[in-house]
């Protein structure tokens, strides 16, 4: 049983990093690692802020 | 940052575990051969060469498709363990004490160490599009067995070459992207022609992948149902993540994908009703401004309301559907009845594209076998995000690798269809009249062994499908769906579901295409801009939005006026722009090759130059002659400019028809397009030959001891660890164990993408 569920967290781990699902995770790691005094964006403002950073660059999709 | 980090105040410096494994120590676990190391390259060596010899030497009747992927994946192995191995040892020398930009830039934004199996997912995802599923169809025309190999050998000595070096060059430039490693490499010139190509090939290309998407869903109620619900899906995932539930991707994309399925399925419903195939029932032409309307509108909406969510879906089906197709043909086995070399290899008037095999062949499938679009991604998103030097090899050179697997697989889907079908499909309107009884008299005028189509079977191939005809569905997407449809029939047969995998094919590549071109003209407009502003300066402003609209219909008015002559051309449209695609993206490859020569050459690697000079002499041969008899042969079938002055002579002498185009007017859309098509091939040639020229100068100065400083970024210490490969070695799992004992006594130490790991 616990071997089932180690599988499944483990594909959600990759879907959600292949994604890109994972990045406010990532960011908060970046943040604490760092130890910033300033709090850390909420999920939504750090979502927000990147896409508007992709709105500036979108990259290119492969033919 | 770099500060905290900085040695001096590194306290917990004599307890933190290396950041890399000895270089000895890995020489040395790679020169062991253990016996049962030894039995298992024997072995793969053994089944590839069996593979290899069912394939190019037995003729059979029929050969089985199992072996198309065993020959490919032993291949595969063997260049990945041996050749990619050389090529980074003498090329490349990675050294994982060095940080990666993820390391010493990390950001937690666009610089993140992202695990390496995740990363080589999302590289993957990123390079992988339409392109390694059309081409190597098209080829099919010329038999298995020339495509099969330019394919497995392509991808080993050329394409997965220039991703994996053009990947790593810019992970040690910071990230920098192929047209600043131009210009910092070759200069002004050759960084002003290396960015006007890049642009002009991006328009092209666009167009080239609009039209596919136009011709698969032209007459096809079913289709244009099925792929419009993905706006209004699109939209709703993007308000979802935006408003409801920020930032649960996975969530979304899986609600996602169950509504594109039920989009699908309700599609076969609609195009049943008399007003479904009323209103939905579109012609090219239609379809074609409907597509230009939704890129302008579609690049200049926000990213998250449609982009984003696009996206999302596209990596999803991609994904899925390349492990469903893979399955597929490993449980079905299918039996293929295409000759090896069919009767079109050594002509050069065949019916889906015209032109010898080489060197047409070589750019009919470019993605698969050698991409320079690669280049751009693996100088964009993937080098941020590399944690370990010694990674790239397996993201750069193993993501290649599979990309050619994908289309190794669309080649089998495409020969495992009949045929005459396959003729029927892909000849243009203009031969085949557009009719059954027209496609199968033409099929069978063509006098192709074994080959005989009726009307009947091409009517009863369309019903099953869920269309009402197949006949000139040029673009090779609509084939690869009936091939794949067919495979995934027969894995499941009892549920009866060809119609639905046909138009689940249809959707799959329609969807990274739109995305493609979405996206293509948002970076296409961004280059205009920046191009603008060094003579009006109020461009380089991105949030002028008068600015934003114009440069976005500039660029949709380059690819869109393309598309529509494409879709309007007498010729077939598919049959005469598509060599200018492959042309184009080969030439992007010989950009990048020269720029990663220039590179070697000022490290000093004179040596081991052949190995960028081997696939880009390949390639520009094989584009120069390509590019040559598309504009000086004297053969209308080939040549543009040829048949432009056929076409003009008829027209001055007063006759009202000519060759496949029936009227005047007709007459001059050749006129027009042959026009457009050999300038184009022209400014594409010219401008790469200035880049390889400035590579070569280079290249010889660098000879004569005068080499360039180095445009790498200096060296910084790297703190962090991660395995090379896919599984890590003995020595890499100890140290993997030292540093998990280290993080768990310092968790504030935690870095790298054990901060968000799952194990």
């Amino acid at each position: 049983m616990n071997k089932i569920k180690e599988i499944i967290s483990a594909i959600e781990w990759f879907t959600s990093g292949m994604l890109g699902g994972d990045k406010y995770q990532k960011y908060l790691a970046h943040h604490r690692q760092t130890g910033c005094d300033h709090a850390p964006m909420s999920e939504r403002e750090f979502w927000r802020d990147y896409h508007r950073r992709l709105d500036e660059n979108p990259g290119a999709r492969c033919c | 940052m770099r500060e905290n980090s900085a040695s001096s105040t590194d306290l917990l410096e004599h307890e933190r575990p290396p950041a890399y494994v000895d270089p000895e120590i890995i020489a040395a676990e790679e020169k062991k051969w253990t016996p049962k190391k030894i039995a298992l390259w024997v072995a793969i060596s053994l089944v590839g060469a069996i593979s290899w010899f069912m394939l190019a030497i037995v003729r059979g009747e029929t050969v089985n498709g199992i072996w198309f992927v065993f020959a490919a994946v032993c291949s595969y192995l063997i260049a990945y363990r041996f050749y990619a191995r050389y090529v980074e040892a003498k090329l490349a020398n990675p050294d994982d004490r060095r940080a990666t930009p993820a390391e010493y830039d990390a950001d937690g934004k666009d610089y993140a160490a992202t695990d390496r199996r995740v990363l080589y997912g999302h590289h993957f995802a990123a390079i992988a599009g339409a392109g390694p599923l059309v081409g190597p169809v098209l080829a099919a025309q010329m038999g298995f067995l020339p495509g099969t190999i330019w394919i497995i050998v392509g991808v080993i000595f050329a394409g997965a070459v220039q991703d994996y070096l053009v990947l790593f060059f810019s992970m040690r430039r910071g990230g920098r992207s192929l047209g600043q490693m131009a210009k910092e490499e070759l200069g002004t010139v050759g960084g002003y022609a290396a960015i006007l190509a890049t642009l002009t090939i991006m328009i092209i290309i666009t167009a080239i992948l609009a039209l596919v998407v136009v011709n698969a869903l032209g007459e096809s109620p079913w289709g244009v149902f099925s792929v419009g619900m993905t706006i209004p899906i699109a939209l709703f995932m993007g308000v979802y993540l935006r408003y409801l539930r920020p930032g649960k991707v996975g969530e979304v994309s899986l609600i996602g994908f169950i509504l594109l399925m039920v989009a699908i399925i309700a599609g076969g419903w609609v195009a049943e009703t008399s007003w479904g195939a009323q209103y939905l029932t579109l012609d090219r032409v239609t379809l074609a401004w409907a597509v230009i309307i939704y890129g302008f509108v579609a690049a200049i909406l926000p990213v998250w309301l449609l982009l984003a969510p696009r996206d999302y879906l596209s990596t999803f089906m991609k994904v899925g559907t390349i492990i469903l197709l893979a399955v597929g043909i490993i449980v079905v086995r299918p039996e293929i009845s295409v000759p090896a070399f069919s009767e079109f290899a050594s002509r050069s008037d065949g019916p889906v594209w015209s032109g010898s095999l080489f060197p047409f062949l070589f750019v009919t499938i470019a993605c698969g076998a050698l991409s320079g679009f690669h280049a751009l991604i693996a100088s964009g998103t993937t080098p941020k995000m590399v944690e370990k030097e010694r990674q790239v090899r397996f993201i750069g050179y193993g993501g290649m690798l599979m990309e050619s697997f994908v289309a190794i697989m669309a080649l089998v889907a495409a020969v495992t269809v009949d045929r005459g079908i396959y003729f029927a499909m892909n000849s243009a309107a203009g031969a085949t009249g557009g009719t059954i009884e027209g496609a199968a008299a033409f099929v069978n005028s063509l006098g192709l062994t074994g080959v005989h189509v009726t009307p009947e079977l091409l009517g009863e191939t369309a019903q099953h499908v869920g269309e009402q005809s197949i006949v000139s569905r040029t673009g090779g997407a609509p084939t690869l769906a009936v091939g794949m449809a067919t495979i995934l029939h027969q894995m499941m047969p009892a549920f009866d579901l060809m119609s639905f995998w046909y138009h689940f094919a249809i959707m799959f590549e329609a969807l990274f295409i739109l995305t493609a071109v979405d996206a293509g003209t948002r970076v296409a407009r961004f280059m205009l801009q920046d191009t603008l502003g060094n003579f009006f300066p109020r461009f380089n402003d991105h949030n002028w939005r008068l600015g934003a609209w114009l440069t976005t219909a500039i660029m949709v008015a380059g690819w869109g006026s393309i598309l529509i002559l494409g879709v309007t051309d007498p010729l077939g449209g598919i049959n005469t722009f598509y060599p200018l695609f492959g042309i184009a993206n080969q030439l992007l490859a010989a950009v990048a090759l020269a720029v990663c020569l220039a590179i070697a050459a000022n490290k000093g690697k004179f040596k081991y130059l052949w190995i960028i000079a081997l696939p880009l002499v390949f390639d520009l041969v094989v584009t120069v002659v390509g590019s040559w008899q598309k504009i000086f042969s004297s053969n209308p079938k080939v040549g543009y400019w040829a048949n432009h002055f056929a076409f003009k002579d008829a027209l001055e002498s007063g006759a009202s028809s000519f060759g496949a185009a029936k009227t005047p007017a007709a007459m001059e859309a050749v006129l027009r397009n042959t026009m457009v098509q050999g300038t184009l091939s022209i400014i594409f040639v010219v401008l790469t030959l200035i880049v390889v020229l400035m590579a070569v100068l280079e290249v010889m100065r660098a000879a004569k001891g005068q080499q360039k400083e180095t445009r790498e970024n200096p060296y910084i210490e790297s703190r962090i660890f991660a395995p090379a490969g896919l599984t890590a070695t003995d020595a890499e799992k100890k140290l993997e164990k030292e540093w998990a004992e280290f993080y768990r006594k310092h968790p504030q130490e935690i870095a790298g993408s054990a901060g968000h790991s799952a194990h």
